[in-house]
C-alpha cells in the first residue's frame, strides 16, 4: 500500500486519469467526491487547516506516475468543498483555503467538552492556553488553527457559553467560560 | 407487356451504369414518353431523361410511385430526329422531343448489339416516339446536343480496332506485328517489318514514341486532354498491368520499393476514376441531386480503404482530383451530402461533437466500435499504460483523426477517460463506476479494478 508519510493512499491514487479534470459530467463527479473525501482524510490526519493553491502540496502530486494536479483542478475540487460548507476561501482570488475537516459547529461541541472534561466550567483562559496548553496535548484542539478556533469561539459567545475579551497584551485574548 | 425499350442498368445510388466509353452530355428532368403510331407501351411519366454519347436514357425520378425501371434507346437504332417546329400551338405546349426509332419485327427497339441485319426494307420498320419536356430545363439546347451526338456515332468506334482514333493505338499490342510471311525487312506494304531483336527494340521505341507525342497532346491543349482522359485511363491501365506483372515475377527481396510504386499506381488510379462528371451545364437544376448521387458512388472506395469512415474535407479533395476540371465548391460538397438524406443512398454524413464531419458508411456502427475499443483499453499494456489515438488507430483501421473522434465518443459515453500529461493525450478504461467513495481502500475481488491492479503492479 502506498503512503505519504503515515497516510495510506488508496489505490486509484496511481490511476493517471485521477489527476486530469474529467470533461464528462458523470466521471466528473464521481472524481470530484473522490478527490473531496481524500483531502478531508488527509487534513485530518496531518492536521492541515491550510492549503495554498500555488505552493506544493504533497497530496496534489504522486511522483510514481509522474503526474500533478493542474491549477485549475486544485481550484475545482477545493470549490466543491467549499460548496459543501467543509472549506472556505481565505481570499478573493482563491489563493489559500480553510480546510474544516471538523465544521465549526464540530469544533464548538469539541471545545464544549473539553471544558467540561478538565473542569474549566466557571474558569478564565488565554485563546493560547487552548490551543497548546498542557490541557490540550493529546486532544484535538491542540495545534488548531487560530482562525477556526476564534470563530468556533465566536459561535459560543453567541450561544452565551462563554465570552471573550481583550487581554493584558495585545495578541492574546481570553476567554471566560460560563458552559 | 413486352418492352418497348432496352433496359438501362442503374447503381445502387440511382446512377446510370456507363458503356465502355460512353459519356453523358446533357439532362433534362420532367420528361414523359407518350406512345403515338399504335406503339405499345406504358407511358413514362415524369422522370429524368439523359442523353450520353451512345444511349438516350430515362430514369424514373425518385418520387415515382410505380416501380417503373430505367429504359434505354440506343443512338444506333435512330434513324431521325425532327427539328422543332415553332408553330403558334407550341407555344402553349410544353416543348416536345420526336424522333423515329427503328423498330425489330417483335415490336422492341432495335438493338445494334444483336447483331442482326438492319438494313431498311428487311422487315423492319421504324416508329415516332415523342418525348415531352414538362420540365425547366433547355429544351433547345438538348436538342442540339442530342444531334451533335447522333451524328458523332461515338459507338461505331468501339468496333474498329486500331483504326485512326490517335496515337493511343499505338499501345495496342500486336497490331501489325508479329505476322511475318516470310524474310525481308520490309513488309508488302512498305512498312519496317519488326523482326529479330532490333525489331523488338524498333517496336519498343515506337511505342514509346508514340506514348510520349500522346502525352505532349494532352497537355498542349486542356480542350485536347479531355478527349485525351480516355486514352490516359487506357494508358494507366495498362501501366498498372505491367507493374503487377513485375512485381510477381520478381524476387521478395525488391518487393518494397515495388509494393511503393504500386500503392502510388492504385491512388493514382482511383484519382482519374470517373470519366462522366456531373457538370452544372449537363444536369441543370438537378446539378445538387445528381451530384449528390455521383458523390454517393464515388466515395464507396475510399471508404473501404479508409475502415469505413473518412474525415468530409479528405472525401472533397479526392473527388475534385477526380473529376480533373469542373471542380465542385465545398458548399456543393456540403449541400450534395446533406441530400443523401433524401435518397436511399448506403452513405452518410455524420458530425461529431467535436465539430469534425465526416462521411460513413449507413452500416456503420458505433456499438461494434466501442466493443472493439473497450477490448483494447482492457489490454494489460492499454491498463498500464493507456491507449493514445495512434495505438487505437492502428488497431481500428482507421485514420488517427478518426480514431481520436471514436475515443473522445466513448469517453463521453463513460467508457473511457483521458490522461493529459506531458507525454500527450492518452485514453484509459474508466475505473471510476468501479471505486466506492465510502470505502475508498476496499476493492472488489472481480471486477475491473482488480484487473487494473494487478496488471499495473507486475510491472513492477
Amino acid at each position: 500500500m502506498q503512503k505519504l508519510g503515515d497516510f495510506k493512499l488508496p489505490h486509484f491514487f496511481n490511476y493517471p486519469p485521477y489527476f486530469t479534470l474529467q470533461p464528462v459530467r458523470e466521471t466528473r463527479e464521481k472524481q470530484v467526491q473522490l478527490w473531496k473525501e481524500l483531502i478531508l482524510d488527509y487534513c485530518r490526519t496531518q492536521k492541515i487547516f491550510v492549503i495554498k493553491l500555488e505552493e506544493e502540496f504533497p497530496l496534489f502530486s504522486n511522483s510514481v506516475i509522474e503526474r500533478t494536479l493542474s491549477h485549475e483542478a486544485r481550484e475545482a475540487f477545493l470549490s466543491a468543498l467549499v460548496a459543501e460548507g467543509r472549506a472556505e476561501w481565505l481570499d478573493k482570488g482563491h489563493r489559500s483555503c480553510l480546510i474544516l475537516w471538523h465544521r465549526i459547529q464540530d469544533w464548538a461541541d469539541i471545545i464544549v467538552n473539553f471544558v467540561k472534561d478538565n473542569g474549566f466550567e466557571d474558569s478564565v483562559m488565554t485563546v493560547e492556553e487552548i490551543r497548546s496548553g498542557i490541557e490540550s496535548r493529546g486532544t484535538e484542539l491542540h495545534g488548531i488553527d487560530r482562525t477556526i478556533l476564534m470563530r468556533a469561539l465566536k459561535q459560543l459567545e453567541q450561544k452565551g457559553k462563554l465570552a471573550i475579551f481583550k487581554g493584558t497584551s495585545t495578541d492574546d485574548e481570553g476567554i471566560k467560560f460560563s458552559v | 407487356m413486352s418492352n418497348f425499350f432496352s433496359k438501362a442498368e442503374v447503381t445502387s445510388s440511382g446512377r446510370p451504369v456507363f458503356l465502355r466509353n460512353e459519356v453523358e452530355c446533357h439532362l433534362l428532368s420532367g420528361v414523359d414518353f407518350e406512345p403515338e403510331d399504335h406503339l405499345q407501351f406504358p407511358p413514362l411519366k415524369s422522370g429524368i431523361l439523359i442523353l450520353t454519347t451512345h444511349r438516350l436514357l430515362w430514369l424514373p425520378s425518385s418520387s415515382a410511385t410505380a416501380p417503373t425501371s430505367a429504359s434505354a434507346i440506343p443512338l444506333a437504332a435512330i434513324s431521325h430526329i425532327f427539328s422543332s417546329k415553332k408553330s403558334l400551338k407550341s407555344v402553349f405546349h410544353s416543348p416536345r422531343i420526336r424522333f423515329q426509332v427503328l423498330v425489330s419485327p417483335d415490336g422492341r427497339v432495335f438493338d445494334p448489339g444483336s447483331g442482326s441485319d438492319y438494313s431498311s426494307g428487311s422487315g423492319s420498320r421504324s416508329v415516332v416516339v415523342t418525348a415531352v419536356i414538362r420540365g425547366k430545363g433547355d429544351c433547345d439546347g438538348f436538342l442540339v446536343k442530342f444531334c451533335d451526338s447522333w451524328r458523332a456515332k461515338a459507338w461505331e468506334s468501339n468496333e474498329t480496332s486500331g483504326s485512326g482514333s490517335g496515337s493511343g493505338s499505338g499501345l495496342a499490342s500486336g497490331s501489325g506485328a508479329g505476322t511475318g510471311t516470310g524474310g525481308g525487312l520490309y513488309s508488302s506494304d512498305g512498312s519496317v517489318r519488326m523482326v529479330g531483336v532490333a525489331g523488338i527494340l524498333r517496336k519498343e521505341q515506337e511505342m514509346w514514341e508514340s506514348t510520349d507525342k500522346s502525352l505532349q497532346d494532352a497537355f498542349q491543349d486542356l480542350n485536347a486532354l479531355m478527349s485525351k482522359a480516355k486514352e490516359m485511363v487506357t494508358l494507366a491501365e495498362k501501366m498498372r498491368q505491367k507493374l503487377l506483372s513485375g512485381t510477381s515475377s520478381q524476387t521478395s527481396g525488391n518487393n518494397d520499393e515495388d509494393m511503393g510504386s504500386k500503392e502510388e499506381m492504385q491512388d493514382w488510379l482511383l484519382s482519374v476514376g470517373i470519366i462522366s462528371p456531373v457538370t452544372k451545364e449537363s444536369a441543370g437544376a438537378l446539378y445538387h441531386q445528381q451530384l449528390s448521387r455521383q458523390l454517393a458512388d464515388f466515395v464507396r472506395t475510399p471508404l473501404e480503404r479508409a475502415g469505413g469512415m473518412i474525415n468530409l474535407i479528405d472525401a472533397y479533395c479526392l473527388f475534385n482530383r477526380a473529376r480533373g476540371t469542373e471542380l465542385i465548391s465545398p458548399d456543393d460538397m456540403l449541400k450534395a451530402c446533406s441530400l443523401w438524406e433524401k435518397f436511399d443512398v448506403p452513405v452518410m454524413l455524420r458530425k461529431f461533437d467535436s465539430g469534425v464531419m465526416v462521411i460513413q458508411n449507413k452500416s456503420h456502427s458505433d456499438e461494434e466500435v466501442f466493443a472493439r475499443i473497450k477490448s483494447l483499453a482492457t489490454k494489460p499494456e492499454a491498463l498500464r499504460n493507456g491507449v493514445s489515438p495512434t495505438d487505437a488507430a492502428m488497431t481500428l483501421g482507421i485514420a488517427p483523426a478518426m480514431a481520436k473522434e471514436h475515443l473522445l465518443t466513448a469517453e463521453s459515453k463513460g467508457l473511457l477517460c483521458r490522461d493529459i500529461s506531458p507525454d500527450g493525450f492518452r485514453f484509459y478504461i474508466n475505473l471510476f463506476p468501479e471505486i466506492d467513495p465510502c470505502n475508498i481502500y476496499f476493492v472488489k475481488d472481480f471486477g475491473i479494478c482488480s484487473t487494473w491492479i494487478k496488471a499495473v503492479s507486475t510491472s513492477g
